[in-house]
């Protein structure tokens, strides 16, 4: 009867083995339909600075390596291959060369070479004839001094100094390869790419439309046919779309926990995801209007937050407190929890507010003699609520704040006036590494250092963790740096937010990056099981 | 009448001129052009990148200079580029007007469909249990704010059809067309239908009670014949004026309904591209949106004399 049993179970386990398998095989065909939030600017990737190009822009292009689209989480040891065949660094690591694919060719049928690598990163770096109409992510590459080519397939970027997160950025969905024959202004209205898909129209408030391209150099792939983006910007439509059917999948990270939790009610099959997208709210003060410019009233101001409340009224729970780095496990470079719980305002919410009274006491405030601020946000909902809970938080140490919502296209241009005292911002990151971090938002003189903090010694910090090759000691460098900038509340962190991407069970092969929302939109072998 | 129509041309020319003045000042007034915008999205601050783009743009000249540019323009049929896109303005202009035309057409005549005959059964049968369940029904219509009878549609249908009437492709053939306008129509038309129908049955319940009335009534006339011939045909002027004011308002108007039905109209493209600072799709749309409802009332006051012989145009 035993050996019967064991028998019957296993042929069972080997069928069911068998179904999974078939199950698991790819199919061709299908178009994948994803509703948008908005109309994109563009879909020159270059040129914007928004995941809502990202997403759909993505597919079209190839970068010289690429995360691994199947890896939640994005690091140096995730990257692999892409335009180039393969990579390294000379002995100084000063010169970073790739072997490049050949028989690439371009969705117009222009062969792809060392040339288009070259004409990408001189257009990066402003060395080109031709201009982006706008380039944020210049910076990203102030230490490459040039970009040579050796024949038509090898290329290598020269640095200033050894800088291996350059491979990082290098991978982001920030950085597409452009045709070197496509002038920039057409990139942005018709984009010619390498990769597994062709870009075939946008149209505003409607929808975008991408074709395989059956000319791929990926042998057998793309599995889908087609992708098309139906721009609906009316969320409620949106769900309802997704609930109904007419979409497969929702657009990426866009559902709150509220809208995750309808859509698992309506139609239980759904798969949703919720993870960090990197992007944290922070509190910007800026350091040089008086009374802020007073140490100990800032500090007071640090002591008085309650991450943990603000996260559960504004995300209802699904939050991570930590510094300037997405926090582990999903960050990689984040300050881990022991340590995080050593800084000011981290700790004992009771006690924090407390010594910040008695900071507050000492300036010469009170319940009854107040300070009176505003604090200055856009004005979008997602950065008003938790301005909302923060003037409630700065209540409980004498600051009587008044919300100041800022129309969303003045908001930077008031900021980097210095036309405010205490703020709320958003900050997004490409990509999860320091060097992306710490330049853009706390080196001296950086264009997105809103609150115009600058520590001369921490910056020596940030150059001897850039050039770190040893990972292990870079990354102490990083808490390190990331420890003191917290400390100095440079721009205290009230939390890094996660949100929720939902699709329909036959798609197949989709995974969501847990450490960027800019990186993940490949969709080369994502196929549909129906 | 030949005078007549020539004043009021030329009044139609020098509104649509006022018109013209005021969006292009009222557009410049606004905090924020295209560059700005467009930095702001990307994070940017350098004011020397955005001034080469607002000259890129013509954003750096005068006032002046840019308004005789854009009516210079106008006036051979060059509507400029828009900012976003890079497309011409006319390219992404026209497809719009046909989807919107469509649901207003559509809407207008589910508004006089219903609202006129239930206005006119409303005053016939004044103070019936009929009256008070059409009054509710047309109080609704009118209280009911767009979005929310727009959504609880939307979620009626996902919920007992499982499929949601909203535009993710262009549709193709009448049936099609029908399928698609028709609810997002009846959304709209319903508030416009309630508005019709309480004008009138005030209107109605004027004319009831004159005394020509009572002559037709005395002279045995029935009672179709005096509600429709008789009463509704003097009682019509307000509502034809207030049917012609909505079609204007419908051309332009539209925005929630075309943000929760998703429909790529007019409405929701000006929202946009007032978001966007997207100057030459924003003034080319009002200035259509002014020429249409212009014309409209045009067309009603010419309807008047047709509708009413005592009116005569001099």
């Amino acid at each position: 009867m035993g050996t019967k049993f064991v028998a019957l179970a296993t042929a069972i386990l080997a069928s069911l083995t068998l179904c999974n398998a078939n199950a698991a095989e790819p199919k061709h065909g299908g178009i994948l339909k994803i509703y948008h939030r908005e109309t994109p600017p563009s879909l020159s990737i270059h040129e914007e600075a928004t995941f809502s190009v990202n997403a759909p822009a993505m597919a079209i292009f190839n970068n010289l390596i690429v995360y691994d689209q199947h890896k939640p989480q994005t690091s140096i040891d995730t990257i692999v291959p892409e335009l180039a065949t393969s990579w390294a660094w000379d002995k100084a690591n000063t010169a970073l060369t790739f072997k490049l694919r050949e028989g690439v060719k371009w969705h117009d049928g222009v062969p792809f070479t060392a040339k288009d690598v070259k004409c990408t990163f001189d257009l990066l770096q402003g060395k080109g004839q031709d201009k982006f109409r706008k380039n944020p992510r210049k910076d990203w590459y102030e230490f490459v001094s040039d970009v040579s080519t050796n024949g038509d397939f090898e290329v290598s970027f020269h640095l200033k100094r050894p800088q291996p997160s350059l491979l990082a950025m290098l991978a982001s969905g920030y950085t597409p390869i452009y045709p070197c024959h496509v002038p920039a202004a057409q990139m942005r209205t018709h984009p010619i790419g390498t990769g597994p898909f062709k870009f075939v129209e946008m149209k505003q408030n409607e929808s975008i439309k991408l074709v395989k391209n059956p000319d791929y150099w990926k042998k057998g792939l793309p599995y889908l046919d087609g992708i098309e983006y139906t721009i609906i910007k009316n969320r409620a439509t949106a769900v309802l779309a997704f609930v109904a059917g007419k979409v497969d999948m929702t657009f990426p990270t866009e559902m709150t926990v509220a809208l995750e939790k309808d859509i698992k009610s309506e139609d239980p099959t759904a798969i949703c995801e919720i993870k960090p997208i990197n992007v944290n709210t922070n509190l910007i003060v800026n350091l040089e209007a008086p009374p802020f410019n007073n140490w100990e009233l800032r500090k007071a101001m640090m002591l008085s937050l309650d991450r943990k409340a603000l996260i559960d009224i504004i995300l209802q729970g699904q939050g991570d407190q930590g510094g300037s780095l997405l926090p582990p496990p999903e960050g990689v470079w984040g300050l881990p929890p022991d340590i995080l719980k050593t800084i000011p305002g981290y700790g004992d919410v009771k006690k924090d507010r407390d010594e910040a009274r008695a900071i507050m006491t000492k300036l010469g405030y009170s319940a009854d003699k107040p300070l009176k601020i505003k604090v200055s946000t856009r004005n979008l909902a997602t950065y008003r609520d938790p301005a909302v809970v923060l003037i409630d938080q700065l209540k409980q140490i004498y600051i009587d704040a008044e919300l100041d919502p800022v129309e969303s296209s003045s908001w930077f241009a008031k900021v980097a006036r210095k036309d405010y005292s205490v703020g709320l911002n958003l900050t997004g990151n490409g990509i999860d590494d320091p060097d992306q971090a710490f330049y853009e938002n706390y080196s001296c003189g950086s264009e997105r250092n809103y609150t115009h903090y600058c520590n001369k010694d921490l910056e020596k910090l940030f150059d001897q963790q850039s050039a770190e090759t040893d990972l292990a000691k870079r990354k102490k460098l990083v808490w390190e740096i990331d420890k003191k900038i917290q400390e100095d509340g440079a721009r205290p962190i009230l939390f890094h937010a996660r949100t929720g991407t939902c699709w329909k069970p036959y798609v197949k092969n989709m995974t969501i990056e847990s450490n960027s929302a800019y990186n993940g939109y490949r969709y080369e072998d994502i196929w549909l099981d129906k | 009448m030949g005078s007549y129509l020539i004043r009021r041309f030329f009044l139609m020319l020098l509104t649509l001129f006022g018109i013209s003045v005021l969006v292009f000042t009222m557009l410049r007034v606004v905090p924020g052009n295209i560059a700005d915008i467009l930095f702001d999205a990307a994070g940017m601050i350098d004011t020397a990148e955005k001034g080469k783009l607002e000259t890129e743009l013509g954003l750096d000249k005068p006032i002046v200079v840019q308004y005789a540019h854009w009516i210079g323009g106008l006036a051979h049929g060059d509507l400029g580029y828009s900012y976003v896109s890079e497309k011409p303005a006319l390219q992404e202009i026209l497809p719009r007007i046909p989807i919107t035309a469509k649901l207003a057409g559509l809407a207008l005549t589910f508004a006089i469909l219903f609202g006129v005959p239930l206005g006119v059964i409303s005053a016939v049968k004044q103070n019936s249990g009929l009256d008070y369940v059409l009054r509710v029904i047309s109080l609704s219509g009118l209280s009911m704010p767009a979005f929310w009878l727009g959504l609880l549609i939307l979620m009626a249908f996902v919920k007992f059809f499982g499929t949601i009437p909203i535009y993710t492709d262009p549709p193709h053939g009448f049936w099609n067309n029908l399928w698609l306008y028709s609810v997002p129509a009846a959304a709209v038309g319903f508030r416009s239908s309630a508005l019709v129908m309480r004008l009138t049955r005030s209107s109605m319940l004027e004319v009831l009670r004159q005394d020509y009335i009572r002559t037709a009534r005395a002279k045995g006339a029935s009672d179709s014949t005096v509600n429709y011939h008789h009463a509704l045909r003097n009682a019509i002027l307000p509502v034809v004026t207030v049917i012609g004011l909505e079609a204007a308002f419908l051309m332009g108007g539209l925005i929630v309904t075309e943000t929760v039905f998703n429909i790529p109209g007019v409405g929701r493209f000006l929202v946009e591209a007032i978001r966007w600072r997207d100057y030459p799709i924003v003034q080319n749309l009002v200035m259509f949106i002014a020429v249409v409802a212009v014309s409209i009332n045009f067309l009603v006051d010419l309807l008047y004399a047709v509708l009413d012989p005592r009116i005569k145009y001099s």
